[in-house]
């Protein structure tokens, strides 16, 4: 066991070192000179605020020392928790604004992931060999596992939204509202939230149950099935068996998933202008702000890896099979 | 003559395809003396596995047209699932070709058997003690309970299937090729050690599928040879071996090097022509096409007869 | 032969399934003309395939043209109404079908290839090569694809649908190595690959002779996925303003949709039927791969 997650650390290892260097990279990649074509939307007037913004980002990218100084500066400057200065908001530190949308994201990716997870597992092996439920709700749920996040988004937003006028479409909490902590805020902050949170949700949910339906039929063509029944099991018993043998590839699943999701958050967060990563990712499209966004790509990088590693290491704990290698029991 | 624990009578099991009944299975009439353990042997298509299903668990697929299995004097519901089920385990058991992957491989050993039989509405604690000993008779020691399958070698998961599906005496045994998967020593082994089941009186007759006959005749009293979904001809080991009365036993002894030699799955170099296809079977004796005896009568479907005391054989030219 | 494959066809040959090439065929031909899930997955996707195809045939104007009334409701002249330019809806519907189809087939295609070759290589050569791929496939695999997708094409300054199918297919394919890689290896040490590799023929001839053609089914419904994963890729790419910088699709007008406040208005034409397009092919893909599964898998055939 040990072995398999310090491969699997070094895995994630590799691929920090990868996006970090793509980040890096691309900017030095691309035709013409970065500093310009950054500042070239730059959102300040005034001629002096864009003469210190020049200097700064000149000296930042540093394209007067070869590539290996520059490559190198640019990991230092990582360790030390920097990010560069936002040209949006200039002159913010990239890593404030990201720390500040954070919260949000995990907010709406948090319950919509493990809540998606846990009903879709449920539902997809109750429907599992019920004819009825089969031909009726599975075709429902590959309809949503195809939905565009955003676009199922956009449907609630007007729906439940614009022409029912039950929940809010934009922002985190009203404009009229102060911060605080009292009812009234945190009501309003769940109002605003419902709705990216349901969107998030449903697509993933219609993932889940069909990944999980397909699992349990094959499971209980298993030959381990075959036996049970052959001994006469009732198929309560044969059916348990097989849900706890289907979780584990939908666990794996979960960690191909990841990235999907996440990108589904993003997304979603641009249809109700909620104040995560994927609203300043937008953000710092629309300024040419690409500290900002090289900045949000390794938030979302290292949160991908995270979450990778947490399934990584859940897995073990309720999969036997790599348990008992743990013990040196293996035969 | 001995008590008959199994009777089977015209069993006839079709596969519904889209395309139409494959008849697997079609007039298969036999009987099974206690304590007798039959050896049952044939090509692939031959319906063997067919008729081993059908005793235990039919597939979705399986429809009984006709036919009666009778165990013990009862009538046994082959083609009701839910009517089945009391017999299962108790009665009629089954140890799998697939006995290396018929153990749930994320709950321990122990842990399934309990809930397994407890599931049975048998109380475990009053087995616990036989299951202990005869996983001492197979050469177990109570450890392999706390383990999870994937923890035990391959000859291991075969004992623990052996000794987990006997474990409530049922009167029939069915071992469905649970040789072919094994190497020649464990083959050898497992064979005697389900002879050895059967000398205890842990089962009282067994089906022993197989396409094995070196190995089969040394363990069976009977051998039963099927071919296209028919019993060809069904005798003692010894008779089976050494002189076989069908045609196609004969033709099929001849045709392997020596015996021993496993036959399934290829076709026989030995006999010219293949099976019928069971779509839509020829009328009449299946074998004729390829059969060096035939003639005339042959279009007319001989019956599965008893040529001599203790053998009988499916073939106008054996007769008489 | 191993014992696995003598029972498989034991069971083919009891079920009156016959193993031979032609027959087999036939069969497949015979359980997908009678499977619905197939049928109507085919058949939603065929359409609108020839609605993309055939649609811009008949329209005059370029898609993005101003072109009727400001914000008309469908009706009158233009069957999906207009945007609030005046722009015609349904002539950015059929040409955005047309882009998002292109997009799946390149993407996916490229995907499909690049995936196949790793997964191929590296179960087929094993070893340090095996390891090196398995690295890179792990690594491609844990970085979220828009995400990286947005940082490559935010620095791009002009952006056409076939460079964006080709960064869609260069980092959606780990899935399809690692699929690959597996089935290679277990179909490797098959008789039939051993026979073929002791008589002599070259490692690339096997693969594609021997071992892709006992997983054309597999690999069939494998592109299909990823047409379908393509395709929404590029929606959210097109969403977030990243999309092709001229022309048209299903996802761009999503964008210009939410940024023009067509929710507020009300203006449901500009918006349902671009992600009901989408939602229309993906799902018809994923319902037809269902459909296949079960005419290629006997064993999850209904009778």
């Amino acid at each position: 066991m040990r072995r398999y997650l310090a491969r699997k650390i070094l895995v994630y290892a590799l691929t920090f070192v990868a996006a970090v260097s793509i980040n890096w990279l691309i900017p030095r990649l691309m035709p013409g000179d970065p500093v310009r074509t950054m500042l070239s939307r730059g959102s300040a007037g005034d001629p002096e605020t864009m003469q210190a913004m020049r200097d700064y980002y000149e000296s930042v990218f540093g394209l007067d020392q070869p590539a290996w100084q520059q490559y190198i500066n640019f990991w230092t400057s990582l360790f030390q928790g920097d990010l560069g200065i936002s040209v949006w908001l200039f002159p913010q530190p990239v890593t404030g604004i990201l720390l500040d949308a954070v919260p949000y994201t995990l907010a709406l990716l948090l319950p919509a992931i493990l809540l998606s997870w846990i009903a879709g597992n449920r539902f997809g092996a109750f429907a599992a060999r019920s004819r009825w439920l089969d031909n009726t709700l599975l075709p429902l749920g590959y309809i949503l596992t195809a939905t565009p996040y955003m676009w199922l988004g956009i449907l609630l937003a007007w729906g439940l939204g614009v022409v029912a006028g039950w929940f809010p479409t934009a922002g985190a909490y009203g404009f009229s509202s102060i911060p605080g902590w009292n009812w009234t805020f945190a009501w309003d902050l769940v109002m605003h939230w419902f709705l990216p949170f349901a969107s998030l949700f449903l697509v993933a949910f219609g993932g889940w149950a069909i990944g999980m339906r397909n699992l349990i039929i094959y499971e209980l063509e298993a030959e381990y099935s075959n036996y049970l029944e052959a001994l006469g099991a009732p198929r309560k018993l044969v059916r348990r068996y097989a849900f706890r043998n289907a979780v584990l590839p939908q666990m794996t699943g979960l960690a191909v998933q990841l990235g999907t999701i996440v990108a589904g958050a993003l997304l979603t967060e641009i249809v109700f202008g909620y104040p995560g990563l994927g609203n300043l990712i937008l953000q710092a499209l629309n300024n040419r702000d690409f500290f900002l966004l090289q900045g949000a790509f390794l938030f979302i990088v290292v949160g991908v890896l995270i979450a990778n590693f947490v399934v990584d290491v859940v897995y073990v704990v309720i999969d036997p099979r790599t348990r008992t290698q743990m013990q040196g029991g293996g035969a | 003559m001995r008590r008959v624990s199994l009777d089977v009578t015209d069993l006839a099991v079709y596969y519904r395809t889209l395309r139409g009944d494959v008849r697997a299975l079609d007039g298969v009439s036999f009987s099974l003396a206690d304590g007798e353990i039959m050896g049952l042997a044939g090509e692939s298509g031959s319906g063997k596995s067919t008729l081993a299903k059908s005793l235990i668990r039919m597939d979705g697929r399986m429809r009984r047209i006709r036919g009666r299995v009778e165990l013990d004097g009862t009538e046994l519901p082959v083609d009701d699932q839910r009517a089945m089920v009391p017999f299962r385990f108790h009665e009629v058991s089954l140890i799998p070709q697939y006995a290396m992957s018929a153990l749930n491989p994320t709950r321990r050993i122990g842990r399934m058997i309990r809930e397994l039989i407890r599931s049975r509405g048998i109380d475990y604690t009053a087995v616990h003690p036989e299951l202990l000993r005869r996983l001492e008779l197979v050469g177990l020691d109570a450890q392999v309970l706390d383990r999870f399958p994937i923890e035990l070698s391959g000859g291991m998961k075969q004992r623990v299937v052996m000794v987990l599906s006997t474990l409530l005496d049922p009167s029939l045994l069915i071992a469905d090729e649970v040789t072919s998967a094994l190497d020649v020593t464990t083959q050898r082994s497992v064979a005697e050690a389900l002879a050895g089941f059967r000398d205890r009186g842990f089962i009282t007759s067994m089906i022993f599928v197989t396409h094995d006959l070196a190995l089969v005749h040394q363990i069976a009293d009977t051998i039963m040879v099927m071919y296209a979904g028919r019993p060809a001809e069904k005798a003692s080991s010894r008779t089976v071996i050494e002189a076989p009365r069908h045609p196609y036993t004969r033709m099929l002894l001849s045709s392997l090097p020596e015996v021993g030699v496993t036959f399934s799955g290829k076709r026989l170099e030995g006999i010219p022509g293949q099976p019928p296809g069971l779509l839509d079977p020829p009328e009449g004796c299946r074998f004729r096409d390829r059969c060096p005896l035939a003639f005339a009568k042959c279009a007319e479907e001989p019956p599965f007869t008893e040529v001599a005391p203790g053998h009988w054989a499916a073939c106008w030219k054996v007769e008489g | 032969m191993s014992d696995s494959a003598i029972e498989a066809k034991a069971a083919q040959a009891e079920t009156g399934v016959s193993g031979a090439g032609g027959v087999r065929w036939r069969d497949t031909a015979h359980f997908a003309v009678r499977n619905p899930k197939l049928l109507i997955g085919a058949g939603v996707v065929l359409a609108l395939l020839a609605t993309g195809l055939v649609g811009p045939l008949f329209i005059d104007n370029p898609p993005n043209a101003y072109v009727g009334p400001k914000s008309a409701p469908p009706g009158g002249g233009y069957p999906l109404g207009t945007t609030s330019f005046g722009q015609d809806v349904w002539a950015q519907f059929v040409f955005g079908l047309r882009a998002t189809f292109l997009v799946g087939l390149v993407g996916g295609g490229i995907a499909a290839a690049v995936g196949m070759v790793v997964g191929f290589t590296a179960g087929y050569r094993g070893g340090l090569v095996d390891e090196v791929l398995n690295m890179i496939t792990n690594i491609v695999l844990v970085l979220p694809a828009l995400v990286v997708l947005i940082i490559a094409a935010a620095y791009l300054e002009a952006r056409g649908i076939w460079l964006q199918g080709c960064f869609i297919g260069l980092t959606s394919w780990p899935w399809v190595a690692r699929a690959v890689r597996a089935q290679t290896l277990s179909l490797a040490t098959r008789d039939f690959v051993d026979l073929a590799r002791m008589s002599g023929r070259r490692a690339y001839k096997i693969v594609f002779r021997e071992i892709a053609p006992n997983m054309s089914s597999y690999l069939f419904m494998t592109f299909i996925l990823l047409f379908g994963g393509a395709i929404l890729i590029a929606a959210g790419l097109d969403f977030i303003g990243l999309g092709p910088t001229r022309g048209v699709s299903l996802g761009l007008m999503m964008h210009s949709a939410v940024s023009w406040s067509a929710l507020s208005g009300g203006m449901w034409w500009w918006f349902v039927p671009p992600g009901l397009g989408i939602t229309a092919i993906v799902g018809s893909l994923y319902i037809m791969n269902v459909g296949l599964d079960e005419v290629f898998n006997p064993r999850l055939r209904e009778l």
